[in-house]
């Protein structure tokens, strides 16, 4: 494992975090820790807990031992203002966009702007049409999200995950149900979005071959542990039997194809017996 | 059989700690929506936006029921009432009827079917949709931005459908009463005045008006709020809306009505 | 919708929810003519007040001029103590007389006051003389039937 955190202070920063739902165990013992400028992938199979490491990250959860350091402070120990204030300088684009059905989608990118600034109305138009913009798609402001396909709706919550210019984005499954060319379009944008604003952005996805092409450090998850981490490059030549199980899709390997269960023969006379 | 009352207490044990939690959780919850509803007074527009969806929106079937409901107390109470030779008391029945019992409490069944209903099913959606939980990430509470509003919006209609609900109640009562059958028109009204007293009939309906709308506001809102986000348990969160909301406005109607008519 | 046509809305929503209230406490209620703003207690003893119930009317001439505020048991004379409020507009004289009557042969039953001459006005905590009890239908009929009996 080519773990390495010896750079100056990270900007993400997570020491032995362990997690469980009760007394279902999500993680346990993740370290893991993100620079400034870096675009970091979280990998791992559906149900390894990366969801769930991302919303240690945002606060939304807390971590039933271990540390969670976001800008220097302990989330653990924040209180639910100053959790706000550190969250005005997060963005979060969640698996589906999340977008507010209810407002066009120039008022969905306009909202935290509106909520958290006093901003006048001409500015905050001008704020809204540049994002808009940058995600390409300055002419959809009358558009209700109902209106939009998947992959543009996507655009938008990006668009209003960076409204307020956020040093840390989060993107929650951010290729999941995209066609091939939105899903270029979408990894470009978070590539570029995270450059032009000197943010750092963590994916959390199982889209291997998408995130290779755009992230600076990739972590593997499997069943609440680190497994495997290091550059596109070394992903790509990783003789490890996880990673390449995962990079190449393979159906059995150290990810077992069977959720955990009795032997088949077994649960099978069992019921006789 | 040991097992089985072994099991029995625990299930028995772990019922009971559920329904603590829930409660507690629902204490949190209103304890939050009270301490924002100061936000959503400051931003008085999301309220009025609540207000056109809880009120202006059950303005037409407020209205058509409340007539509905007056044309048949019209009718019904003159039968009966003329049995006895007191046909002119017919206001008096009428009107009666409606400020203490019916305008509070069948406008605010109606209430609860059609903007409790609606209120859940938006919140529970929103929260179905993660966006709930988007906004609670982009640092805006989501009890300050959609429910308190909606709150709100909801104990202000409540008081104006009932009393809509009851004058359109009279208004079909004397529509029967004295245009179709015949009632002297004076004897209606004068009667109706004589016997209904402001402070006693009037203000008492309009209080109940008032508790009826805090209960279905509070109870939309939470089951909203606290629903499985999955399309099940939005449209379980509904139907509890519906049948808890109608079980308070009973329960509480009749705990109001011995305090303030026992005289 | 844009916000004003929304604002538009909710106002009249909000005034015809007023009106309504309007319509109830004036023309279906008596918020006009029964809410006397300042009143005075007279107390007054009756023999019997057969279906008197609290705030039945007070009337004089036919006008309503208060409301019966309390009833009880008066345990020295055990006869029935009514408390009547009375508006501050109307003052009566010192022997005035009180009886109650009824509405109608079966309607509610009332007090009702017959001014007397006295040149001195009632003040408020004032007692009037034993008033004229209720007509009790059964003592009626009981008399009738004594009287034709008699005959």
């Amino acid at each position: 494992m080519s773990f390495d955190p010896t750079h100056d202070e990270p900007l993400v920063c997570l020491k032995d975090v362990h997690f469980a739902y009760g007394e279902r165990s999500i993680l346990k013992g993740i370290d893991l820790s993100v620079r400034r400028g870096q675009v970091v992938a979280i990998m791992g199979g559906s149900g390894s807990g990366k969801t769930t490491l991302l919303r240690l990250i945002g606060g939304q959860l807390r971590a039933s031992q271990g540390e969670v350091r976001v800008a220097g402070s302990d989330l653990s120990r924040l209180g639910r203002n100053d959790l706000y204030a550190l969250r005005r300088r997060m963005g979060m684009l969640f698996q589906f966009g999340a977008l507010f059905t209810d407002m066009t989608v120039y008022d969905n990118v306009a909202f935290p702007l509106r909520e958290h600034t006093d901003l006048p109305p001409e500015v905050v138009r001008d704020l809204v049409l540049m994002k808009l913009d940058a995600v390409g798609l300055r002419g959809a402001g009358a558009l209700m999200p109902a209106e939009l396909s998947g992959g543009m709706a996507r655009r938008v919550a990006l668009a209003r995950a960076v409204a307020l210019d956020p040093m840390l984005i989060m993107y929650d499954e951010p290729f999941a149900g995209l066609d091939p060319i939105s899903l270029g379009v979408v990894g470009q944008l978070i590539r570029r979005l995270n450059d032009a604003l000197g943010a750092s952005s963590i994916l959390v996805t199982h889209d291997v071959h998408e995130s290779l092409e755009i992230v600076d450090y990739v972590y593997f998850v499997s069943d609440g542990r680190i497994v495997a981490a290091g550059s596109p490059d070394e992903i790509r030549a990783s003789t490890d039997p996880f990673v390449h199980q995962f990079v190449h899709a393979e159906i059995d390997g150290p990810v077992p194809f069977h959720y955990p269960a009795e032997p088949i023969a077994q649960a099978l006379l069992g019921g006789r017996g | 059989m040991m097992g089985r009352s072994v099991s029995f207490v625990r299930r028995l044990g772990a019922s009971v700690v559920d329904g603590i939690w829930r409660l507690g959780f629902a204490t949190r919850f209103m304890v939050l929506l009270l301490v924002y509803s100061g936000q959503s007074f400051r931003r008085l527009h999301l309220t009025i936006r609540e207000i056109y969806f809880s009120g202006v929106l059950s303005l037409l079937i407020i209205i058509v029921s409340g007539l509905f409901v007056g044309m048949v107390l019209g009718l019904q109470g003159y039968e009966t009432l003329q049995r006895f030779g007191s046909g002119d008391a017919l206001g008096v029945l009428v009107a009666l009827s409606l400020t203490r019992e019916l305008g509070p409490v069948v406008a605010g069944l109606l209430f609860a079917s059609r903007a409790g209903s609606a209120v859940t099913a938006e919140i529970g959606l929103m929260k179905t949709t993660e966006q709930l939980k988007a906004m609670d990430m982009m640092a805006v509470s989501p009890i300050a931005r959609v429910v308190a509003p909606r709150f709100w919006g909801g104990v202000i209609s409540m008081p104006f459908l009932a009393a809509i609900f009851s004058t359109m109640g009279v208004v079909g009562g004397w529509l029967i009463g004295v245009v179709f059958i015949g009632v002297d028109a004076g004897a209606f009204w004068s009667q109706m005045q004589a016997a209904v007293d402001f402070r006693y009939d009037v203000l008492n309906g309009v209080i109940k008006s008032v508790v009826f709308g805090v209960a279905v506001s509070l109870i939309a809102v939470f089951e909203g709020y606290d629903c499985t986000p999955t399309a099940e348990g939005v449209s379980r969160a509904i139907t509890r809306t519906v049948v808890s909301s109608a079980l308070a406005i009973l329960a509480l109607d009749f705990v109001l009505t011995s305090f303030m008519f026992r005289g | 919708m844009s916000r004003t046509t929304l604002d538009l809305w909710v106002g009249l929503f909000v005034l015809i929810g007023a009106a309504a209230l309007l319509f109830l406490s004036l023309r279906v209620g008596n918020l006009s003519s029964a809410n006397f703003a300042e009143t005075y207690p007279i107390r007054v003893q009756f023999d019997n007040i057969g279906g008197l119930k609290v705030r039945a009317p007070v009337k004089s001439a036919g006008v309503v001029v208060g409301r019966v505020s309390d009833i009880r048991l008066d345990i020295e004379s055990y006869r029935a103590q009514v408390i009547m409020d009375l508006d501050k507009r109307f003052e009566f004289p010192r022997d005035t007389v009180a009886s109650i009557l009824t509405s109608g042969l079966l309607g509610e039953q009332y007090i009702g006051l017959d001014a007397g001459a006295d040149d001195e006005m009632l003040k408020g905590g004032d007692g009037l003389p034993i008033g004229q009890s209720a007509v009790v239908l059964e003592k009626l009929i009981g008399q009738f039937m004594f009287n034709k009996a008699a005959e």
